[in-house]
């Protein structure tokens, strides 16, 4: 593998890798975010906006941080405070993303095709990583950070039980409901984190549908690394390396970027069914009701 | 004080999409209420609109059945729009290569062909959770992007009609189903849509195999224990909802387009689950839920040309009545609120 | 000093009161015992102290004061702990996080693993339990998971510990090490209420102990003035041992042959199964709930695969017929779980008194068309007929009373002319004229030649019902028994005592 490819591998591994943390935290404690498609966009296009207002991309960044701890405040209210059903919840998750950013897009730029382009975040150079945003960075950083969270503190080994056993925990003494809602919504705010980094530190503007697909691709690389972040990590790259090669033989005329696009979700789908390791959710996808 | 909230939730939902939707027009500074006099009308004010707007709900139609006959049997078939895919895709080749057939029996058998090949995209996700214990949410969607980015391919490439275009040739016209509202795009499909949310609904209410499907979404474990067979039944009812998905897309391509073209589908196999809910999981409930999402989406054409409105207030408005009916309890939450206000 | 006095308590669900003005006091130091039949309120009772329900009324005090407890992370708080009958843990978390999960011991932001080491080594002194920490609950079986469960009261600092029928699932020498394990928290000055409906227990362990029935107080008694007699006097009331008119039956030829049937995990391994049932005869199975009983039953009605033996009905195999084979042959099944295996809560009457029949004609018209006429005609009929409370046949199930939907049920099973009926429990959690309905229902059945193979935790329907009675215990058939015969030998049976130990002569 030449150098340049790491390099985008690790560049385009990135949104998938925030997206499938996010998922990860969403899985955790029994909730399946099939939203994050649109968290990130929402994410990606409030980053956009709100540097663009501003001028200061790092006030953009909390912006879109803020549209991504929002969704999680509503996906948890819908889902875990009043039993919705996750996958629609999800579904109108994606549709309000897509719909929302065209909308203001179309209002603001007068284009729901693309904005102003923006100051976005400079890169940084380091060994062999290359030039890279500190999203790159970040996103490594927040590997360990939440496999630490996770495994070894307090709040990570309830987070695991609230979603594995509601009502064990629940009788431990701890509040369920409050567990549940912080990692739906840390979960969703990691997300968003996934659609600044497209918008802000990769493209510097903000594209109709620029996540095409890459909440859906964290998913699945959430399912391959079995629900931790570092194996969500491992699958990410592994993602990140189908969509940089993809680009590269596009370029070449080798092979279309179609066939190399779907490889990450047929791997899933052969994880999920046993021909490739056993995959089981740690959590039942159900809403947690008292008596 | 008993009386109130005697409405249906979902029409409840519907009505606070759209409200929220005018809300965000006031605040973005549009005038709200012109916009939507102009979405009506756009929807329903002329033949030709309302020409539209079935056109626009037929497809959805079709997903939505889909959608609910997996959810009665308790399948969660979330990659209606893979199925969808592969059946228009199944129905285009149909009618490009299959020769020598006159008028009805050509288009007819590509629907069906259609139907067919979304029929079999559907068995693989069937069989993996049966035998293999696969969750259907995840395969399934997992199946729809696989099924966007293959036809995708084969638009692209080998089955590249000459042109700018990612698309196929054009089918032959006898394979086209012909337009039953000119100068509208509405098409033959449309009468079929409605025939089959009939047939949906006498196969669910009706017949022995809709009995047995339903017993098995609502309690597996009665259903076995009182010998009916768990696993034929989910695997045929997911293969039924892969096939009438399947007919949808081959009656899209026949009726609209007549050719594969990439990237057709703005998601109509995701609309479907909304609408299925929005609908009251009951297929005759399918056609009204379905003529609203048509109504968002051909009324919101004519409102952005009057009033400049931006077309994806439509979105907006869908993505609220999909999240309020995902919650019944928060609508209920709602109400509550609201009749205690009343009261004080 | 008195630890724990509730005073008045009440809760009702609905229509039924749980518990009715109870009065309880536990003091320091002692092992309380609760006792009481199935459905007494015991557990209900104690879901109350640890807050798990809001009693409608009533006060508890602890230390003589008065507490306000509405989530169990209150009753943590204020030293209670309880043992739920179904474990409370996590499978995929290992014994020490388990144990620490809610209390656990920080430093920094970390989960001080050195402190949680020393703390449950401490644990494991006081106890006597010997664990291996970093294993999953998933790998261990039930026994050890109790001691988890036990561990994790003690860890929060418990010192009031609740207990709700701990023995249910343990094998006997588990049942030893658990009592030791008490009497030695016990001599360490812990409060312990140790909920049972088992008298031997009670004997063995308990100071003092209180009787509930029906939601009611009956009394509480030290132990040492109390006897096994008055105890379940107090605990089934003034109740004779209650004689149905049975009349005599001509027994036919043999129905249903079981031969050396054995199953595997999941549930309890049935361990060699022989016997037979003939027609005209009602056959008990009586045994303490989990030594198999549910098992048999999936084996019988075709829910479970054996591993080894054979299923004769009728002198033919049906050891791999499907269920639908089954009912086709004529052995019908009430389920002891009505709610997930007997009826489909949210459809009508109609549909659930035609499931599994919708196949057949006449329901059946031409190739796949329901004959709705006929159901529903079919259903009116079978309304009448079995006195099911209900406007019409088009409402949902879930709106009857347990005793309708049970009712329901054996309408349906009962419709073709069955010539074997699986009864599990079918009398359980329904009010007495519906009990007294169904057990008329099984006589009826036995007098018209069929055949009922009758399962129940309750020993007097068991007695009052069977010609002959097989006692279950962990997957076996340890004996059989006269239903006249004494309650002493039942006990010893369902104890798990062979009857070479009790000094009566074997029988296969």
């Amino acid at each position: 593998m030449s150098l340049s490819l790491f390099q985008a591998m690790v560049r385009m591994a990135t949104p998938i890798l925030f997206a499938a943390l996010g998922g990860c935290l969403c899985e955790r404690v029994g909730v399946i975010n099939i939203g994050l498609e649109g968290i990130m966009l929402t994410a990606a296009f409030f980053g956009v906006l709100v540097t663009y207002v501003t001028g200061v991309p790092l006030l953009g960044f909390l912006g879109g941080l803020a549209s991504g701890v929002a969704w999680g405040y509503v996906i948890a209210l819908l889902t875990v405070r009043f039993y919705g059903n996750q996958i629609v919840v999800g579904t109108g998750v994606n549709v309000f993303g897509l719909g929302l950013s065209a909308f203001l897009s179309q209002k603001i730029w007068g284009s729901r095709g693309a904005s102003e382009a923006v100051q976005g975040f400079e890169s940084i150079w380091v060994p062999y990583l290359g030039e890279q945003t500190f999203f790159v960075y970040l996103g490594f950083i927040l590997v360990f950070a939440l496999q630490f969270f996770l495994f070894v503190t307090p709040w990570g080994l309830r987070l695991r039980a609230v979603g594995e056993n509601p009502q064990a925990a629940d009788t431990a003494g701890i509040n369920v409901f409050r567990y549940k809602t912080l990692g739906v919504v840390v979960g969703s705010a990691i997300a968003s984190l996934g659609g600044l980094f497209l918008s802000l530190g990769h493209l510097r503007f903000f594209a109709w549908g620029m996540t095409s697909g890459r909440g859906f691709i964290g998913l699945a690389a959430m399912i391959f690394g079995k629900w931790t972040p570092v194996g969500c990590l491992l699958a990410s790259l592994l993602f990140g390396l189908a969509d940089a090669l993809q680009m590269r033989l596009q370029a070449l005329g080798i092979l279309p970027s179609q066939v190399i696009l779907l490889i990450p979700y047929l791997v899933t789908i052969l994880v999920l069914s046993g021909f490739v390791g056993r995959a089981t959710p740690p959590a039942r996808y159900e809403p947690y009701k008292k008596e | 004080m008993k009386r109130g909230l005697r409405l249906p939730l979902e029409v409840f939902a519907v009505g606070l999409a759209f409200l929220f939707g005018m809300l965000v027009l006031l605040v973005a500074g549009y005038p709200p209420l012109q916009a939507l006099f102009a979405l009506f009308r756009g929807a329903f004010g002329t033949r030709n609109a309302l020409g539209q707007t079935l056109t626009q709900a037929t497809p959805i139609l079709f997903t939505s059945l889909a959608f609910l006959l997996g959810f009665r049997s308790g399948i969660f078939n979330i990659g209606v729009e893979g199925q969808f895919l592969v059946g228009a895709f199944v129905a285009a080749l149909s009618g490009i290569f299959i020769r020598g057939l006159s008028f009805p029996v050509h288009a007819l058998l590509a629907l069906f062909l259609g139907g067919l090949g979304g029929a079999i995209y559907a068995l693989f996700p069937a069989l993996l959770k049966v035998y293999l214990g696969a969750h259907e949410v995840i395969t399934t969607m997992m199946l729809s992007y696989v099924a966007l980015y293959l036809t995708s391919y084969f638009v692209n490439y080998p089955l590249k009609a000459p042109g700018w275009v990612a698309q196929t040739e054009l089918v032959a016209s006898s394979a086209r189903l012909p337009r039953i509202l000119p100068p509208t795009q509405l098409s033959l499909a449309f009468p079929i849509a409605i025939g089959f949310a009939f047939l949906v609904f006498w196969f669910l209410e009706r017949t022995v195999p809709g009995f047995s499907i339903k017993a098995v979404g609502m309690n597996p474990e009665a259903s076995e224990s009182r010998g009916i067979p768990v696993r034929k039944y989910q695997v045929l009812a997911f293969v039924l909802s892969g096939f009438i998905a399947g007919i949808g897309g081959g009656g899209e391509i026949l009726g609209v387009h007549g050719r594969f073209v990439d990237g057709f589908s703005p998601g109509y196999g995701w609309d479907g689950i909304a609408v299925s809910l929005v609908g009251r999981l009951h297929p005759l409930g399918c056609i009204f839920a379905s003529v609203l999402f048509g109504m968002l989406r051909a009324g919101g054409m004519v409102m952005t040309r009057v009033t400049k409105v931006p077309l994806d207030l439509s979105l907006i408005i869908q993505a609220l009545v999909i999240l309020f009916v995902a919650a019944p309890f928060f609508i209920r939450y709602l109400g509550g609120l609201l009749r205690r206000r009343r009261m004080l | 000093m008195i630890a724990l006095a509730v005073r008045g308590l009440t809760k009702r669900f609905g229509d039924i009161v749980a518990n009715d003005h109870i009065d309880l006091d536990v003091a320091q130091g002692e092992i309380h015992g609760l006792l009481g039949e199935n459905g007494a309120g015991k557990s209900v009772l104690s879901s109350c102290i640890y807050g798990l329900y809001r009693p409608d009324s009533g006060r508890i005090f602890l230390w003589g004061k008065e507490v306000h407890i509405t989530s169990p992370f209150d009753a943590i708080r204020l030293g209670i702990g309880m043992v739920h009958q179904h474990l409370m843990l996590v499978p995929h978390l290992s014994v020490w996080e388990n144990i620490v999960l809610g209390r656990e011991p920080r430093r920094g932001i970390q989960v001080d693993r050195k402190k949680v080491l020393r703390d449950i080594e401490k644990l494991f002194e006081e106890t006597g339990f010997q664990l291996d920490l970093s294993e999953e609950i998933a790998n261990l079986p039930v026994g050890v998971r109790q001691q988890v469960e036990i561990l994790k009261v003690l860890f929060r600092g418990a010192d009031i510990l609740i207990l709700d029928e701990p023995t249910a699932v343990l094998t006997p020498q588990e049942v030893d090490q658990l009592l030791a394990t008490l009497r030695r928290l016990k001599a360490q000055g812990k409060t312990i209420i140790f909920i049972s409906h088992k008298l031997k227990e009670v004997f063995a362990l308990c100071d003092r102990v209180t009787v509930l029935r029906r939601g009611k107080k009956v009394g509480t008694l030290p132990i040492g003035e109390a006897t096994p007699e008055i105890l379940a006097e107090m605990m089934v009331g003034r109740r004779v041992f209650f004689e149905f008119p049975k009349e005599r039956v001509e027994k036919g030829g043999v129905l249903l042959t079981l031969r050396e049937v054995s199953t595997n995990p999941p549930g309890v391994p049935l361990k060699g199964i022989s016997f037979d049932v003939r027609s005209g005869e009602i056959l008990g199975i009586a045994g303490v709930e989990g030594n198999g009983q549910s098992e048999l039953v999936e084996v019988l009605v075709g829910l479970r695969r054996p591993k080894g033996g054979a299923v004769l009905f009728q002198g033919k195999d049906i050891t791999h017929s499907s269920p639908k084979e089954r009912i086709r042959l004529g052995i019908a099944h009430v389920p002891e779980d009505r709610h997930r295996l007997g009826v489909i809560l949210d459809f009508s009457i109609w549909e659930n008194l035609v499931l599994g029949f919708e196949t057949e004609p006449p329901f059946r018209k031409g190739w796949i068309t329901l004959n709705l006429q006929a159901i529903r005609s079919f259903a009116r009929q079978k309304i009448r007929e079995f006195e099911i409370t209900v406007p019409h046949e088009n409402v949902p199930l879930r709106t009857l009373s347990g005793g309708n939907q049970q009712k329901v049920v054996v309408a349906r099973e009962l419709a073709f002319e069955p010539s074997l009926l699986v009864a599990c429990q079918p009398t359980r959690g329904l009010d007495v004229a519906a009990t007294e309905y169904l057990r008329n229902l099984l006589l009826a059945a036995r007098r018209k030649g069929k055949a009922v193979l009758l399962i129940s935790a309750d020993l007097d329907e068991i007695r009052a019902l069977s010609d002959r009675v097989l006692v279950m215990y962990e997957g076996k058939i340890v004996g059989e028994l006269a239903p006249e015969s004494d309650e002493y030998q039942f006990g010893l049976l369902m104890g798990g005592k062979g009857f070479d130990e009790a000094g009566v002569a074997s029988s296969s």
